[in-house]
């Protein structure tokens, strides 16, 4: 899912559950996904490009 | 307003009280009647432990009179963030989710504090559930700057701040999350203490992002900041106190791009003033690059919200009134998370993990401003920075949160005030807690500028 679809039905959901003030929170959540997606050291499957090592399991 | 304080330090109180020129009783009770004078306005407690502190105290006296000494903290009072367990005492994390809690035991710090001879006089007040780095949102209204009732003491461990330097304690127990040590430490004019990742045990801590969360002290110097790290952590790696030792020879990386982008003009000369102190004591000073430092907030944002959402899931489901509307929407946000993001924030993590190493090898430490704003006005959603207004919450997070990130040890040491008597942090990163406990020592005297180095 493209951040594009992702704001736009978690925006629909958020308002489905009556909480409209999260919309800023999750536009931030957007834009932040796309800094992520947009950074250099994504993979590619393709293999056109190094990627950065794995990272470690979420523990520090 | 008036200028910053220079604080009592706990050592300094501990010398006093085993010479018998003070006891731990009069100085508690000093504590306690100046949180009776000045807690009605600055809100820094929300439970104040009057009867235990004052027993505890007239305990440490006795064992001193009997040739009992229990280091440098015995008889010494301390304040203690609302997020940490203290037998028979509620946790409330200034939160209503709380309200009818109660801890059972103590949480590790607590005890190790207790051991130590420590008098804990309260619970402070913070923001709810440490998520947030003003302490507006809190169940139990906010706590007002000491030296400014209209600005916030930073946070999340603002009342620990506030308490520090009001002087209803010789020093405080806080968080950081994201900066949560640090960032009222700037704001007050207090050294804090970051240590490095697991090194004080979180255990009895009322988590907020598991695998952010640190434990550590605010206080006046960097030798008490030692004195407590000596007694919380697992295995501190020191000795006694650091001495402070010789500037000349130390090398420290200042990482310009990114983190001074954006800065207010007075923390900015503040912060010049005491890179050319330095320079003139013979540190060497060398620019450092974190080449994805610019990912740090959406790698942070992932991680953190998604941690805190997963934990607070049941709670907000149940009782989402009982949180503050802007905290509950920050912990909602972060079950939008998609995996493949917070994966891709655990990526980057790592890699800025490895960045921050690289900049600090061969180097005897980072120096960076703590924060990048003066204490902030209460109510403001935005500051003004140079042409442009920031978010508070962004702009107060952006030079501590990446060593939440990356777990290296970090700490605020003084650096300054505005012309309007704010006081400006300065803060040091190193690889090891011990080593820069070391170079802060010797460093501090320098970065706290002139005005403050005969102290």
């Amino acid at each position: 899912m493209n951040p594009e679809d992702w704001l736009e039905s978690a925006r629909a959901d958020a308002e489905r559950r009556g909480l409209p003030d999260l919309r800023p929170a999750l536009e931030g959540l957007a834009r932040a996904a796309g800094v992520l997606r947009e950074a250099d050291w994504n993979d590619d499957a393709s293999g056109g490009s190094d990627s950065a090592p794995n990272a470690p399991p979420p523990a520090g | 307003m008036t200028v910053p304080v220079e604080l009592p330090s706990l050592l300094d109180l501990g010398r006093a009280i085993r010479a018998g020129e003070t006891t731990s009783a009069a100085a508690t009770e000093r504590c306690l009647e100046v949180i009776r004078d000045r807690d009605p306005s600055i809100n820094a407690f929300i439970t104040v432990l009057a009867d235990a502190a004052l027993d505890a105290a007239r305990t440490a006296d006795r064992e001193l009179r009997s040739g009992r000494d229990r280091g440098p903290l015995h008889g010494v009072p301390i304040s203690i963030k609302d997020i940490l367990d203290m037998a028979g005492v509620p946790t409330t994390a200034a939160s209503h989710v709380r309200r009818e809690h109660v801890a059972a035991s103590d949480a590790t710090v607590v005890t190790r504090l207790r051991e130590a001879g420590a008098v804990l006089v309260g619970k402070t007040n913070l923001h709810e559930f440490a998520l947030g780095t003003t302490n507006e949102e809190s169940a139990y209204g906010p706590v007002h700057h000491p030296l400014d009732p209209g600005r916030s003491p930073g946070g999340s461990s603002g009342g620990s701040a506030a308490s520090i330097l009001a002087g209803m304690a010789y020093a405080s127990i806080g968080t950081d999350t994201g900066g949560s040590i640090r960032i009222p430490a700037a704001a007050c004019g207090l050294v804090g203490l970051k240590p490095r990742y697991r090194e004080v045990p979180t255990r009895g801590v009322v988590p907020l992002s598991a695998s952010f969360d640190h434990v550590g002290p605010l206080c006046a110097t960097v030798a008490d900041a030692a004195s407590i790290f000596r007694v919380i952590a697992d295995a501190p790696g020191l000795d006694g106190a650091p001495r402070p030792g010789v500037a000349r020879g130390l090398r420290l990386g200042v990482p310009r791009r990114y983190f001074l982008d954006i800065l207010d003009d007075e923390v900015a000369g503040a912060f010049d003033a005491a890179c050319a102190r330095l320079s003139s004591a013979g540190v060497t000073l060398d620019d450092v690059v974190i080449p994805h430092a610019g990912e740090t907030p959406a790698a942070y944002l992932h991680v953190a919200i998604t941690e805190a959402a997963a934990f607070h899931a049941r709670t907000l489901e149940s009782r989402p009134d009982d949180y503050t509307p802007t905290v509950r929407v920050r912990l909602e946000a972060g079950r939008y998370v998609l995996a493949e993001d917070y994966l891709r924030a655990q990526r980057c993590r790592h890699l800025l993990r490895t960045e921050v190493s690289a900049a600090l090898e061969g180097r005897d430490g980072l120096l960076l401003p703590a924060m990048a704003v003066p204490a902030t006005p209460l109510g403001a959603a935005t500051v003004r920075v140079g042409a442009t207004d920031e978010p508070v919450r962004n702009v107060t997070l952006r030079l501590t949160q990446l060593f939440n990130l990356t777990g290296h040890p970090a700490m605020t040491v003084p650096c300054g005030a505005t012309g309007g008597g704010l006081p400006i942090g300065a803060q040091l990163v190193g690889t090891a807690t011990p080593e820069l406990l070391r170079v802060a020592a010797t460093l501090e005297m320098h970065i706290r500028g002139e005005r403050l180095a005969s102290r």
